[in-house]
């Protein structure tokens, strides 16, 4: 088995595990042994799985290792969304991507680290600890879905699910250094994944490259009739995408991303994407997307409510942690209080107190109403533009412990990313520089509903122009 | 703005017990994120529809056929207490 095996793409180790030129089972192998070097020092993943195949028949992914966000649900194994409140209960069913997976004949290699229930943008929430940036051991790798991120990155595994509800598979690919995919809402089956903001949550590819991307996304993109919120659009095959020509695409520039409070590196980095997208034939156009300002205190009303619906379900009755008392009431509160963290409970009261009577309309209401403005934003410059590029956060990766005291720093922090999630677009992060601390910077392309052929697209011809998504952090090479 | 009496309210309706020491600390943090959210406040949202999910707001139904995949069993594996295939919890009628 190559040395070198780590360093190749999960679409060209497909490939070779089908032209028999790799073995499944010492691929699966050798990935575990980086592993277990590696991973004390990043703490990625929260389970790692002993071998097992699945009969994928002529798939080209068939035999590739994938690891897979802790709140996606794996029949028979622990899911715990790196809460205290889950942390013995055991899956029931495969979530809807699972299957598809497992259809696909791909690894599945174990669950990753995350903010609990999906609450957070370092990774810094969850019960087991955070996860460190594979690039810089002190500062974070972005969340909710860092331990993805982070695992790809460092090369664990060739690619991961991780799940976006206002950035969580974005941000992350961002610090670290790898692509993050944020299908269209409906998009992907939210079947089996743990509900975070109903109207909000895609479960999304993590790759080191958009190859791999659009090959995940054949794979996981589909209507489903468990989850209504599929849409019944037919599903292209992405992979035909994979053309570097984009003459004549238009590139939207909204002025509103382009303010102060970004890095000045961050600034040069998507300048020079800028410049290496309008060599490749790109049209540049300026354009305003106005109730930007307004996206994060709109996300942090909607979020929250959903998600202090969503958990309701965890009351120590039917699974989960239960705290014992003889009061069915103190059953609940007492539970509630031992079993979620501090984030948690904070995104719950939020998310109660703008749902109860009296704040209602001035909260919720207001919220849904400035969606419905934002979403229209976006409407109104795809009449224009074909793609969105802007970074996809002001700066690059903050250190451990950094933003965890000031919760409103930590929220700001999506400013960038969260759009997206309200209007319902597509939307992908890619590497495009280095700070000259060698952190990772990322861009974000944002595309029409149902058009990840676009960013597809784009990703790949920036991909055929420049090298960052080569680079590997050098944790990654000991 | 979000004062102790507030946070006692909401804990109660979201059924989470919030220690004395901790009561102080989430108000503030609270109301922080409270006074960010007030931003809205700037918008003239007159005559604005709202939108709930981002693309179709129609109801999906189906037929009401059983389907339950006999999940029962590894279902009440993961049950806090269980008795006779029932989950027992703390008596709530007199």
């Amino acid at each position: 088995m190559s040395k070198d095996l780590f360093k190749l793409g999960a679409a060209d180790i497909g490939r070779a595990i089908k032209e028999s030129k790799l073995d499944r089972r010492e691929v699966f192998s050798s990935f575990c042994e980086r592993i277990d070097k590696i991973d004390k020092q990043l703490k990625s993943f929260v389970e790692v799985y002993d071998y097992f195949s699945y009969q994928g028949n002529d798939s080209s992914l068939q035999g590739v290792p994938i690891a897979v966000k802790d709140n996606i649900c794996l029949e028979a194994r622990r899911i715990t969304c790196a809460s205290r409140i889950l942390s013995s209960h055991i899956s029931v069913y495969d979530a809807t991507v699972i299957r598809r997976l497992k259809k696909e004949g791909l690894t599945i290699v174990g669950t990753t680290n995350m903010d609990e229930f999906a609450f957070g943008s370092s990774t810094e929430n969850s019960c087991y600890g955070p996860t460190k940036n594979p690039w810089d051991l002190e500062r974070v790798p972005g969340g909710s879905s860092g331990g993805s991120a982070a695992a790809v990155a460092a090369r664990l595994v060739p690619f991961a699910l991780g799940s976006d509800t206002g950035g969580s598979i974005r941000q992350p690919a961002s610090f670290c250094g790898v692509v993050g995919f944020k299908p269209t809402y409906g998009r992907v089956s939210r079947f089996g994944l743990v509900a975070f903001g109903s109207s909000l949550d895609q479960i999304g590819p993590i790759t080191t490259n958009f190859v791999d991307s659009a090959h995940l996304l054949n794979i996981i993109c589909g209507f489903d009739k468990y989850d209504s919120t599929t849409s019944k659009k037919k599903v292209p095959d992405f992979t035909k995408f994979l053309l570097p020509d984009i003459k004549g695409v238009k590139v939207g520039i909204p002025k509103e991303y382009y303010g102060k409070g970004i890095d000045p590196q961050v600034n040069s980095a998507i300048q020079e994407t800028i410049n290496i997208l309008k060599k490749e034939g790109a049209q540049i156009t300026a354009v305003s997307l106005p109730h930007t300002e307004y996206a994060v205190a709109t996300y942090y009303i909607i979020a929250p409510c959903e998600a202090s619906s969503n958990l309701q379900r965890f009351d120590g009755i039917k699974y989960g942690l239960r705290e014992p008392s003889s009061d069915l009431l103190e059953l609940y509160k007492k539970t509630r209080q031992e079993g979620f963290g501090d984030e948690a409970k904070r995104r719950i009261f939020i998310g109660t107190y703008s749902l109860s009577s009296g704040y209602y309309d001035a909260y919720y209401l207001r919220a849904l109403k400035v969606r419905t403005l934002i979403k229209k934003d976006f409407d109104d410059v795809f009449r224009k533009v074909d793609v969105i590029l802007t970074p996809t956060s002001p700066l690059a990766a903050f250190k451990l412990g950094e933003k965890t005291k000031d919760p409103l720093s930590m929220y700001l922090s999506d400013a960038f990313t969260i759009s997206a999630n309200l209007a319902g677009n597509c939307a992908v992060s890619f590497p495009c520089g280095f700070t000259k601390e060698n952190l990772p910077i990322g861009a974000q392309l944002i595309g029409r509903a149902f058009d990840e052929g676009a960013l597809i697209k784009m990703g790949f011809c920036y991909q055929q122009n420049s090298d960052y998504h080569k680079r590997i952090p050098p944790i990654a090479l000991q | 703005m979000v004062n102790k009496k507030i946070v006692d309210y909401v804990a109660a309706l979201a059924r989470i017990n919030v220690s004395e020491e901790e009561k102080e600390h989430l108000a503030g943090q609270l109301s922080d994120i409270l006074a960010y959210i007030d931003k809205l406040k700037e918008l003239n949202v007159d005559g604005v529809e709202t939108t709930r999910g981002a693309f179709s707001e129609e109801n999906i139904l189906r037929k009401d056929i059983v389907d339950d995949k006999k999940l029962s069993g590894s279902i009440m594996k993961n049950a806090p207490s269980q008795e006779e295939g029932c989950f027992k919890i703390p008596q709530v009628i007199e």
